[in-house]
């Protein structure tokens, strides 16, 4: 039932996902035929003569140089290896003679699943696990037909090795470079066949990263470090209220700063452009501008809190149902409720947003780490007035992205152009911390409200869970797809498809409309459901006085996959074994981006409530693995960024300004606090799913749980406040 | 004008002495290896050496280093061979890599001070640098590798930045 209902949306989600991408880039995005293929394509990928470049994505020069363009944004996910370990499973050239280079904004790049040129719902390997295959082994094939014409011998008699095609009968032997131009002359072939898995010799093998050289150096190039000649820098003032306005601006003592070209309106807010950032950021400063606050000046999440938890009272518009829900609430033998929140979240990224435009009366090259190519192309054009073709961006590194750069109205770029419309030279923009953590387009702010009813033996048999939160979909190009019947699927993704089988169940959702901006976040819906679900889930275990994996295992019975991964981190952990004094173990698990996660926490929490985390064993099913150390990273990383979402982050508004400045009040978890984590992989040979956000989900449910297994106080508000923690505080559930 | 020395080499720039070291460095001498991530000295991706100490070079006045020697990540080492960085190569620490400058930094010169830094060494050292991908327990890692590296290599630190 589960997967079928998965299924459904898959399919659906893909065939709409191109009609709404279609609206949004203006129906440049669908081609009707193969488009990395085409003589255009391999324009794309050609930088000049007797360079060898079958299709959009590969080239080989003379001198054997192996250029692998890549089409999705290096974040730190390991892409820009990832991605060329499968191109060169089956070009099978020399693996120290590849580069990489970032993908133009083309048709030819779009994703496979969405239809655009982006980078993100941890979907970069389903995208182009096949593709990539085949675009090596197409070069291959025609490297080898290239060689057997020479030497005059049939294709099959020769093999190819590191970056050779050789012909053993007759000891010939052709390294790819030499073999570009001739090539370059042929056809691609009409069928191109992959190998057969068990014959992989990269894939699957921790292959070191080809970005780690750069970036450890100080020349790997992010956005903020492009410099065009004569190029000025812009920090812009945006509203302390979202959707006010400049009411009236004094820049007097702005001018006066020795570098400060000018101050310029812009519907963004008032942007100093100067020649340097520091005489920019010290007149945006020395601004005084007064706002029209508009309708969200009396914005409080304080009262949104409260207003959310009445909303939860009534059921929403229902998202799932399955059986009798409320019938099975009333003959249960006992009944449990609980209500959770958590906050609104920024990204922070390290690398604050910053673009480079340099626009000309008749094009527009912009130079960004963006996740939203198509996108941001077609709203730079609209910004511009000149067609998207017009438009040119380069892809820089990011310096983290989280989602945030990829954003629905593209705000940083469209900013960026308008400065760029007044700067009159070539400027590059850039926020300051302060700008982004108050910039809004957070995680959503969440509400959850749960009842469960358990039979005489304590086993689960009714659960309701209704949700209020914004949409993060409402009001783009994608509502149309993702909104239905009034359901944002974001806001109720890892609640909705449940693997756990609770026969009388129903989901429901109540979205307020809050004018504070909100986006993807990593791991996006889940990133609430994973916490309310599974903590709530310890609740229901210890209600019916179950062991919390035992009853877990007992609800997974037929998710083989998900009792893989429950099973493995608990035997890993030592579920059950003897833990010293203080220390408690808490257990969860999440399925999302079609991956498979369980993670088992120690913790203990001092006296003056403070949480120490002491261990993180995660299990993940993530089908078959490209890399294994990359897989590693990133559950390390998303651990990470999950346990600095439940000890440290909120964001906050009051009077409809948000209280957040930078790292000292926003603050992220650092390395005195960062715990002993350990990874492991299931082994799979099925197609590879997401690994950038499904190790999020479980880590706040598996702390807290964990503290409730230490100290019996059960938390259901992140972040986690010491304060309610500490030996002072009486228990509280 | 104020001068200085920068990875070994002396430099004169006439930005306002009050400007900070971090944007002296990366808009007028163009060196952008170190990073800005929030001008408060709270993230420490703006890491740099100041006559072999660790500083956050956001909040530091060009003032304060005139005459002095500054050391930023290109002038770790002309061939990415100084220990930290190859113990960083070796663990595959970096994500996003934003911050690594810093972290590196920092790294040398804890390893500088400490040649067999503890577990407490390093969280002592480290937790003024952010990571906002998680690589902490890589960073640990890779310094008590670098640590190695050192030891094994007959490397010191003072050799390899100069």
């Amino acid at each position: 039932m589960t997967s079928a209902l998965l299924e459904k949306r898959k399919s659906v989600g893909r065939r709409e996902f191109l009609k709404t991408s279609a609206a949004v880039t203006g129906g440049l995005c669908i081609a009707a035929y193969v488009p990395e293929l085409g003589a255009g394509a391999r324009e794309l990928a050609a930088a000049g003569p007797g360079i060898f470049a079958p299709n959009a994505f590969v080239r080989i020069a003379p001198d054997d140089t192996v250029t692998v363009i890549v089409n999705h944004s290096e974040m730190g996910q390991g892409v820009y290896t990832s991605l060329p370990m499968l191109l060169n499973e089956e070009l099978e050239a020399d693996w120290s003679r590849i580069k990489v280079e970032a993908a133009p904004v083309d048709p030819s790049y779009n994703h496979t699943i969405y239809g655009v040129q982006m980078t993100g719902g941890s979907s970069t390997t389903p995208s182009e696990w096949e593709r990539f295959r085949k675009m090596g082994a197409m070069a291959r094939i025609m490297l080898t037909e290239a060689a057997a014409t020479k030497w005059n011998v049939p294709p099959e008699s020769c093999h190819v090795a590191k970056g050779f095609v050789i012909h053993a009968e007759s000891n010939k032997k052709a390294s790819y470079g030499s073999l570009s131009e001739a090539a370059s002359q042929l056809k691609p072939p009409p069928n191109i066949p992959l190998k057969d898995p068990r014959k992989f010799t990269l894939i699957g093998k921790p292959a070191r990263r080809l970005d780690t050289p750069s970036k450890i150096n100080g020349s790997a190039q992010f956005g903020l470090d492009v410099k065009l000649p004569g190029m000025r820098f812009a920090v812009v003032a945006r509203p302390p209220v979202f959707g006010g306005k400049v009411s009236k601006v004094d820049s007097a003592d702005t001018l006066k700063i020795a570098g400060v070209r000018s101050v310029e309106q812009i519907p963004a807010g008032v942007a100093v452009i100067a020649d340097r950032y520091w005489a920019a950021k010290l007149g945006r400063d020395r601004l005084k501008i007064k706002w029209e606050d508009g309708e969200n000046a009396g914005l409080s999440t304080t009262k949104m809190t409260e207003e959310f938890s009445k909303t939860s009272a009534a059921p929403g518009t229902v998202a799932r149902k399955n059986g009798d829900p409320q019938g099975a609430l009333s003959s249960a033998a006992k009944t449990i409720t609980a209500e959770y929140d958590v906050p609104y979240l920024a990204h922070a990224m390290m690398e604050p947003l910053n673009c480079v435009v340099d626009l000309r009366a008749d094009s527009c090259e912009l130079w960004t780490g963006t996740q939203f190519e198509t996108v941001d192309r077609a709203a730079a054009a609209k910004v511009a007035g000149l067609p998207p073709e017009k438009v040119k961006i380069n892809t820089t590194l990011l310096g983290g992205g989280f989602g945030r750069r990829a954003n629905p109205a593209s705000d940083f770029i469209v900013e960026a152009v308008h400065v760029a419309k007044v700067a009159k030279a070539p400027v590059k923009v850039v926020w300051t911390r302060e700008d982004d953590l108050a910039g809004g387009w957070y995680r959503p702010k969440w509400h959850d409200r749960f009842v469960a009813g358990l039979d005489a033996e304590g086993n689960p048999v009714a659960w309701t869970h209704t949700i209020v939160g914004q949409s993060i979909m409402a009001g783009t190009a994608f509502e149309p797809l993702m909104v239905k019947n009034g359901v944002d699927s974001t806001s109720v993704e890892g609640a909705a498809d449940i693997l756990y089988g609770i026969p009388n169940l129903q989901v429901d959702l109540h979205t307020p409309k809050i004018g504070v901006p909100v986006q993807w976040w990593r791991s996006v819906g889940h990133s609430h459901t994973g916490f309310s679900v599974e903590a709530f889930l310890d609740e229901v275990a210890h209600a019916g006085k179950k062991d919390p994996y035992d009853l877990r295992r007992k609800l997974l019975a037929k998710e083989p996959r998900m009792l893989g991964v429950l099973n493995l981190a608990a035997e890993k952990a030592g579920w059950g074994k003897p833990l010293p004094k203080g220390v408690g173990r808490g257990i969860a698990t999440h399925f999302s981006f079609e991956t498979y996660v369980a993670q088992v926490i120690e913790a203990s929490v001092e006296k003056n409530g403070n949480v120490k985390v002491h261990r993180v064993v995660c299990a993940v099913d993530c089908g078959r693995v490209i890399n294994p150390d990359i897989v590693k990273a990133q559950m390390e990383g998303g651990i990470i960024f999950g346990l600095t979402a439940a000890l440290k982050t909120e964001i906050t508004l009051e009077n409809g300004r948000v209280k957040q400045k930078n790292f000292h009040d926003y603050q992220m978890l650092r390395m005195f606090e960062s715990p002993v984590i350990e990874v492991h992989i299931v082994p799979s040979d099925v197609s590879p799913t997401g690994v950038g956000e499904p190790s999020v989900p479980p880590v706040a449910p598996a702390l807290t749980n964990a503290i409730f297994a230490a100290t019996g106080k059960r938390v259901r508000s992140l972040p986690i406040r010491s304060a309610d923690l500490a030996e002072s505080n009486e228990v509280k559930s | 004008m104020t001068s200085f020395t920068l990875n070994g080499k002396s430099v004169s720039v006439d930005d306002d002495p009050s400007t900070p070291l971090l944007w002296v460095i990366r808009d007028s001498l163009g060196l952008t290896g170190t990073k800005f991530g929030c001008g408060m000295a709270l993230c420490g991706a703006c890491t740099v050496h100041l006559d072999g100490i660790a500083i956050r070079s956001c909040v530091a006045p060009l003032s304060r280093v005139s005459g002095k020697h500054v050391t930023t990540i290109e002038g770790l080492s002309a061939d990415n061979s100084h220990p930290v960085q190859r113990a960083w190569i070796e663990i595959d620490v970096p994500q996003c890599g934003y911050c690594q400058s810093g972290q590196i930094m920092s790294a040398a010169v804890l390893l500088k001070d400490k040649p067999k830094p503890t577990d407490e060494d390093i969280d002592q050292a480290m937790s003024g640098n952010i990571c906002r991908c998680g690589t902490y327990q890589r960073i640990r890692r890779a310094i008590h590798r670098a640590a190695e590296i050192s030891a094994g290599a007959g490397h010191s630190y003072e050799k390899v930045a100069q």
